[in-house]
């Protein structure tokens, strides 16, 4: 190896050579029903991350904990470093690192497709409009959805709107990307094209963190599996390896009914 | 083979939808737009029918040598209807001014400030749940006739205090249709314009806010028929409107029993007249929004 790069840290402390997002010992109840019950997990820079498991599992609340959508009762969550379960928390500095993007896909229905990209870096980045257009023309070329962009959300299938979506979240330059089950409303024609946009951002090296009911999507893109039950990670391993010889009985049993 | 059929198809020609009871319902554009041309002819016909009920009424009931009630009408057409738009502009205004009230009145009740939220959802039930004729009271007697500010006194007249008190409940019941259009909104835009870093402010302008206008305007347009109808109240209170203007024609006119219910067919034909339209449009609207949502 050369010599190593020089290190910088951002004003967290944190270091690239860390882990990007780091969950420690997570706990959150709605009410009486205990959703997550301590889960700790570590995604590095350039990982994808496939989370898998039952319904009622946890694996929503999980990754909406990670850009405090949801507030958790205790443990820790830092996103570079960044202390999310803080009551100060500079919740605009943590959302222009993490994207979202959501199984209803949750486009403004009152603006076209290339006003919903342009939206938030313009009205919340303060971008100057001409360069954000450019950039937002570019995103929807690359989510294949040119010629959409004077298109209301109504007008466009399920794929394509969350297509958009995935367009609108990436014009804000997130670090990571969150994504809740985004094909689970899809017609089964139009899953596919979602996956491919998705798979194309894992190649370019996005930190990606899926929930997802796609085995075989996360069998091939994805660099690690978290297998959760009744909120807690229960097995987790490279794809491989999790598929092949899972280990624990709750997994066996979960792979023996999807796949 | 192909002669079994043909004959078979001759004998029992199939019909052109072979089960229409499966095929999907559909309305036909003519019974889609809702005023048509044969609706709106067949209130124009029940406006002149009615028209012509009181005419003749009045006129059989009026003695020789005496105006006929048409007549009467006539005369003092100019008049009444000067005190008929004094109504509109009353309406207008309480509407302006209620709207505006109310959205900053709805808005504060959805607030995530606790106090504020409660407050304006004191405000707004006080207003809601109480006679619109006992807010106009209340306005008239709680307002002073005119208000004197750094030596500069404002008078405050009596029409004025009327338009105040009918804003009062168009705040009120404004306020709870901003609430319930906001309320009405998927949460999931919320979550959307959250996770993209917009403030509750900026989503609430921007994203909620715009969507809910397409919403808010029917339950609006219904309020506004509403007060245009309720305004006939501020004769009771010395506001020289339509109302009042009639009786002083009445009295003008010899206080003659059988013109009362001609002159006051003719204020309601007025407001029919006036809020009627208002009304079809308002349902037009709602099929339209309901059929777009």
């Amino acid at each position: 190896m050369a010599a190593a790069a020089p290190v910088t840290q951002n004003e967290f402390g944190w270091t690239p050579d860390q882990p990007l997002i780091r969950l420690v010992d997570v706990h959150k109840s709605f009410g009486s029903l205990q959703v997550l019950r301590g889960v700790s997990l570590d995604v590095r820079k350039g990982e994808v991350i496939c989370i898998i498991g039952p319904s009622g599992s946890g694996k929503s609340t999980l990754i909406r904990c990670i850009n405090a959508l949801v507030p958790i009762d205790s443990g820790t969550i830092r996103v570079e470093g960044q202390e999310v379960n803080d009551p100060d928390l500079d919740k605009l500095a943590l959302r222009r690192k993490v994207g979202m993007v959501f199984q209803q896909y949750n486009l403004f229905p009152h603006r076209t497709a290339l006003q919903n990209v342009m939206m938030a870096p313009i009205n919340v980045l303060k971008q100057n409009r001409k360069e954000v257009e450019v950039r937002a023309r570019a995103l929807m070329a690359k989510v294949r959805l040119q010629g959409k962009e004077d298109a209301y959300p109504g007008q466009l299938s399920g794929g394509q709107q969350q297509r958009v979506a995935i367009a609108r979240s990436l014009a804000m330059r997130p670090d990571v990307m969150l994504f809740d089950e985004v094909t689970a409303a899809l017609d089964p024609e139009t899953v596919k094209e979602v996956l491919v946009t998705i798979r194309e951002l894992a190649e370019e090296g996005m930190t990606c963190i899926l929930v997802t009911h796609e085995m075989g999507f996360a069998r091939e893109v994805a660099d690690h599996v978290y297998f959760t039950d009744k909120g807690l990670i229960v097995e987790h391993g490279p794809p491989a390896e999790f598929f092949a010889n899972p280990k624990d009985e709750r997994t066996k049993a979960f792979l023996g009914q999807v796949l | 083979m192909t002669s079994h059929m043909s004959s078979l198809s001759a004998v029992n020609p199939a019909p052109a939808n072979p089960m229409p009871v499966l095929l999907p319902f559909q309305l036909g554009a003519r019974q889609r737009r809702f005023p048509t041309w044969r609706a709106t002819l067949l209130h124009g016909c029940g406006i002149v029918g009615l028209g012509l009920v009181i005419a003749g009424t009045a006129h059989a009931q009026s003695g020789p040598g005496q105006l006929s009630a048409i007549g009467v009408i006539i005369k003092w057409f100019p008049l009444l209807m000067s005190g008929f738009l004094f109504n509109v502009l009353i309406s207008l205004l309480s509407m302006a001014l209620g709207t505006v009230a109310g959205l900053g009145l709805g808005l504060g009740a959805i607030s995530h400030n606790t106090l504020l939220r409660q407050v304006a959802w004191g405000i707004t039930q006080f207003f809601r749940n109480a006679p619109w004729l006992v807010l106009l009271f209340f306005a008239m007697f709680m307002i002073p006739f005119q208000f004197t500010i750094f030596g500069t006194t404002i008078p405050f007249p009596d029409w004025v205090k009327a338009v105040i008190g009918f804003a009062l409940p168009v705040m009120a019941n404004m306020s709870e249709i901003v609430r319930g259009a906001v309320k009405s909104l998927p949460s999931g835009q919320w979550e959307a314009a959250e996770s993209l870093a917009f403030s509750r402010r900026q989503t609430m302008w921007m994203i909620i806010l715009p969507q809910c206008v397409k919403r808010m305007i029917p339950p609006w347009m219904n309020l506004y028929t509403l007060v245009a109808m309720a305004t006939v109240q501020a004769s009771i209170v010395g506001v020289t409107e339509m109302l009042t203007l009639i009786a002083q024609v009445h009295a003008a006119e010899g206080g003659r029993p059988d013109l009362l219910a001609p002159l006051y067919g003719f204020a309601m034909l007025c407001f029919f007249i006036y809020c009627y339209p208002i009304e079809l449009w308002t349902r037009r609207l709602e099929r339209r929004f309901h059929l777009h949502q």
